[in-house]
């Protein structure tokens, strides 16, 4: 624990105090101790909690991923099995290479997909139309990645769906949406993607109203305009934003869970299956904690890799102004 | 931002014109921005209004988009075929008191990293910032077992306690309280104030927009939850809303949509009623984790 230590301010105060009205020296010390005090007091609730339910539950998770445990009978020391499941248990290893598939593809399209409309909606227009745009896009947020799935999964239905109705009015024969590895695998990133862009998109036009309208106007006078502005001025300037939302976007993606289970249960076959739905299967319908620790845990080795990435990548190749 | 327009000397050169249809550039980026909207909204429409035909042609094409002869069948029916009010009342249970605690204690230790002086501060606030990387998925287990060893299995406290620690809230209630002038401790303090009175009268007050955005991102994200509620509730008294959607749509299949859609439309109300008053909050404090 830490053994608090008066606070600044109080401290020249006093001494102010103290020289002016040697009085009341006393009362300023019992101050002190009642300062002493304090600080547990306002860190408790937070520190106390943090330690029950995520410092204790993570140094759990590291025992716990080397025993093999149901929770009915004694737990049994596995050593290092529960981790080479991951690469020698079929279903698990196809989870994280589907996982990995998935940050790839989402990510690449959220990000797009985001940058290319806040680019476009710093163009002129009038402003209502603008905060209609931004408040469309960033409409999805709000909704729970459940209920979204629920009526997405009535959208792509393969008989009565509206998007395969939308694709018989141009001639396109109905797309077996949920029922096809490929075509689940593009229901859960589109469905993922149609939720979540709003958030890069709105670190995006953040970036882009950091960067000065001077620097876009003296390139203009310049000669660049369009594409070449973008790539040459704007893309550098916004290279801190762009990191940033793809760490984030990453470290959500990597988590993806309600969608593919409210839309496939993982399924056709394991086409579908995510890393934090093998955790949640492993633990809650195999009863192998243990297991399930394990997998937690490289998942959060996986997140703690990309944020260490980039501290670093922010040194070194990001152009800040 | 203001849009006061200042006359400049450059202004010839680079002339802000009064926005005029007519530009191809121009036509063709609001044609995308139009496209891209319709894409956005056009499911939740689809939603709305097809949670307002009758249950029967409810998964009848056409689509519908626009709910042009509303039916409430389907909103009489949702309650029916579960308990709609318990889920209801256990989501605004379960968030609100997340939401208050999540307020309260990072306020407290927000202001505790920003003002108060102890030793082992940098290194305990580093330690905070550190569970934000953690995935909730990785400590479920262990708390499931923490929550079966207190003896809360199958309560709502079970969802409420392990989410009020929070490190982000901490973080952005600590950045509020630095970005508050230092002088208003001293006053106080010369005053005879004590600590903890210049917190309550003082700095909490002055906190409270900070708070709200706390609040704000507490309720958006545990209304919606699904991961936690499907692990830690059991019987379905203690079902929270999207768990209960969930499994309404299990148990109805492909029958009649538009009730399951009559409860999704509803759930949405309360994060609605956010997205229009609180929007801006909601905007700040989603992005402020990009900010360092």
């Amino acid at each position: 624990m830490s053994t608090p230590t008066l606070k600044s301010s109080t401290t020249t105060a006093s001494r102010r105090t103290q020289s002016a009205r040697p009085e009341r020296d006393k009362p300023k010390r019992q101050q002190s101790l009642a300062e002493r005090l304090i600080v547990p007091l306002f860190l408790a609730p937070t520190v106390i909690g943090m330690a029950i339910f995520t410092i204790i539950p993570i140094l759990g998770s590291i025992l716990l991923a080397f025993f093999r445990w149901d929770i009915i009978s004694a737990p049994e020391f596995v050593g290092f099995d529960n981790f080479t499941s991951i690469v020698n248990d079929p279903t698990i290893s196809v989870s994280f290479l589907n996982t990995i598939l998935f940050v790839v593809v989402a990510v690449t399209l959220q990000l797009g997909i985001a940058l290319a409309l806040a680019v476009m909606i710093q163009g002129r227009m009038p402003g209502w139309l603008r905060v209609f745009f931004r408040s469309a896009f960033f409409f999805p947020l709000i909704l729970s990645a459940a209920s979204v799935s629920i009526f997405m999964g009535y959208l792509f239905n393969e008989q009565f769906g509206v998007v395969n109705w939308m694709l018989s009015l141009i001639g396109i024969p109905a797309v077996p949406w949920l029922t096809t590895p490929g075509g689940a695998a593009a229901v859960v990133v589109l469905v993922y993607v149609w939720q979540n862009f709003g958030f890069s998109f709105l670190l995006f036009i953040g970036g882009l109203a950091s960067i000065p309208k001077e620097v876009h106007e003296a390139s203009s006078l310049d000669g660049a305009t369009g594409w070449k502005q973008f790539i040459n001025v704007t893309l550098p300037l916004l290279s801190p934003t762009v990191l940033v939302a793809s760490v984030m976007a990453m470290i959500n993606a990597l988590q993806v869970f309600d969608q593919p289970y409210v839309l496939t249960r993982g399924g056709p076959g394991d086409s579908t299956r995510t890393a934090v739905m093998v955790i949640f299967e492993s633990a809650f319908q195999q009863l192998e904690f243990g297991r399930a620790s394990a997998i937690g845990l490289v998942l959060m080795a996986l997140i703690m890799a990309i944020t260490a990435l980039q501290f670093r990548l922010s040194r070194k190749f990001v152009f800040y102004q | 931002m203001s849009t006061l327009t200042v006359p400049r000397q450059d202004q010839r050169r680079t002339p802000r014109r009064p926005f005029r249809i007519g530009r191809p550039g121009t036509i063709g980026r609001i044609v995308i921005l139009l496209v891209a909207a319709a894409l956005t909204l056009g499911p939740v429409m689809w939603t709305l209004s097809t949670s307002l035909r009758t249950p029967s042609e409810s998964f009848n094409l056409p689509p519908q988009f626009l709910p042009l002869n509303p039916d409430l069948t389907s909103y009489f029916q949702v309650f029916e075929q579960i308990n709609m009010v318990a889920l209801v009342v256990n989501s605004a249970l379960v968030t609100l008191m997340i939401a208050v605690g999540q307020m309260g204690t990072a306020a407290l230790a927000g202001y505790a990293f920003a003002r108060l002086k102890f030793t082992g501060k940098n290194m305990m606030f580093s330690i905070v910032l550190a569970t934000m990387m953690v995935p909730v998925q990785v400590t479920i287990v262990p708390v499931f077992m923490l929550i079966r060893g207190m003896g809360l299995s199958d309560t709502l406290l079970a969802l409420i306690l392990p989410a009020i620690p929070t490190a982000f809230g901490t973080f952005l209630m600590r950045q509020y309280f630095l970005g508050l002038p230092n002088d208003f401790a001293e006053a106080a303090s010369i005053d005879g104030a004590s600590p903890w009175r210049t917190f309550v009268s003082i700095y909490a007050p002055l906190a409270v927009p900070g708070m709200a955005i706390v609040g704000i991102l507490a309720f958006n994200f545990h209304w919606n939850e699904f991961f936690r509620p499907l692990i830690l509730t059991i019987s379905e008294q203690n079902y929270t809303l999207p768990l209960g959607l969930v499994t309404l749509q299990g148990n109805l299949g492909t029958g009649s949509i538009s009730v399951v859609l009559a409860g999704v439309i509803l759930s949405m109300l309360p994060a609605l009623v956010v997205f229009i008053f609180g929007q801006r909050a909601l905007r700040e404090g989603l992005t402020a984790g990009a900010s360092k």
